[in-house]
């Protein structure tokens, strides 16, 4: 069969590159970049993702079929996300007020 | 079901027939990037208006044991990766061995996630009746240092002064933390039975250079959920983590 096998090197650096990307994730989320947290926590996660997908899952390897599916399973999610978020980003604020159930017995003990 | 491997008569060759399988899971996948994708939508337009509440909520959510349970997931996946090698080159000995060490971790995971539902069982922050956001700096624990304990106590004060709703807000944080991460749990769950059968069949010496479908199969749902981890990780524990510090 003319299956790819993939060399346990090549796991060995990937294991390596997604145990320093959580290292490096975590740093980053200690430190104070004010709004470009989330994006900097974001890109370090779609970075992680993509090595696991293409390594360990084998797409780079894959067939172009089966890669097609791969990226569209990812256009369908950008589709949900983004066509979803283009309408509540640009609505009036929510109402804040919760029904009044949830309002429970949360209160300070003075020090 | 192809049980060892002989061809089936609408296949043409064995490399179709395995091809077929890898993209029927992928579209598998895919279905279950949608469903997981819906979860992290809803979490999403929900930080965005309760913002607060998300950051005093995830602020409560312990790191260290978030950044041990990501680094052992993700040291399952590299076991996992090297299980489906060995059924490649067809080594008999060591596949059942990376079987066992994938499980092992995987379990491991499950601990490390009971451990932390434990406390935040401890700290009433259940969604419900009892849920009280004020909980865990009201009751601190033994040995608490006085200085964390007060940035903790600013943080929640800020939060009611940003937020008068906190405490329902954050009910809102922690329903999603419990349904995403539990949902998450359940695949780790289904993972670790998929692994025991993996294990009986390859301590049977199936799976071989020319037929290692089941591996590869399972490998490709075990390595999707190592990938929802790794956002669920980003989402719930690390975004806002600067305020409590």
């Amino acid at each position: 069969m003319s299956e790819h096998v993939v060399s346990p090197k090549i796991y060995v650096v990937i294991l390596l590159a997604l145990l320093l990307g959580t290292f490096l994730t975590v740093a980053a989320a200690l430190q104070d970049f004010g709004r470009w947290n989330i994006v900097i926590a974001l890109a370090i996660a779609t970075g992680k993702a993509t090595l696991v997908i293409l390594y360990f899952m084998h797409a780079r390897y894959m067939r172009g079929r089966t890669q097609l599916v791969i990226i569209a399973a990812f256009f369908w999610l950008a589709i949900m996300l983004s066509l979803t978020l283009t309408d509540y980003t640009t609505r009036a604020p929510q109402p804040r007020g919760p029904s009044t159930q949830l309002i429970s017995q949360a209160h300070f003990i003075p020090s | 079901m192809h049980r060892t491997g002989e061809l089936f008569g609408q296949y043409q060759t064995l490399e179709q027939q395995k091809d077929s399988a890898t993209l029927g899971m992928w579209i598998f996948i895919a279905t279950e990037i949608l469903f997981f994708g819906g979860l992290f939508l809803t979490y999403t337009v929900n930080r965005r208006y309760y913002f607060t509440a998300f950051g005093v909520g995830g602020n409560m959510l312990d790191l260290a044991l978030g950044t041990a349970n990501t680094a052992v997931l993700i040291a399952s996946s590299f076991t996992m990766a090297m299980s489906v090698w060995c059924a490649q080159t067809t080594r008999k000995k060591f596949l059942p061995l990376f079987l066992i060490l994938t499980m092992a971790l995987g379990c491991v995971f499950l601990g490390i996630k009971y451990v932390e539902y434990k406390q935040k069982f401890d700290h009433h922050l259940i969604p419900g009746h009892s849920f009280d956001i004020t909980y865990a700096v009201n009751h601190p624990a033994p040995g608490t240092s006085p200085k964390q304990l007060a940035s903790e106590r600013e943080e929640i004060e800020n939060g009611f002064a940003a937020d008068p709703y906190l405490n329902a807000h954050a009910q809102l944080y922690f329903s999603l933390y419990f349904g995403m991460t539990g949902l998450h749990a359940l695949h780790m769950i289904v993972g670790v039975g998929l692994l025991l059968w993996l294990l009986r069949e390859s301590l049977k010496g199936r799976f071989t250079a020319s037929y290692n479908t089941p591996v590869e199969i399972v490998g490709l749902y075990w390595h999707f959920v190592d990938i929802v981890w790794i956002y669920l990780f980003a989402l719930l524990y690390l975004i806002n983590r600067h305020l409590g510090s």
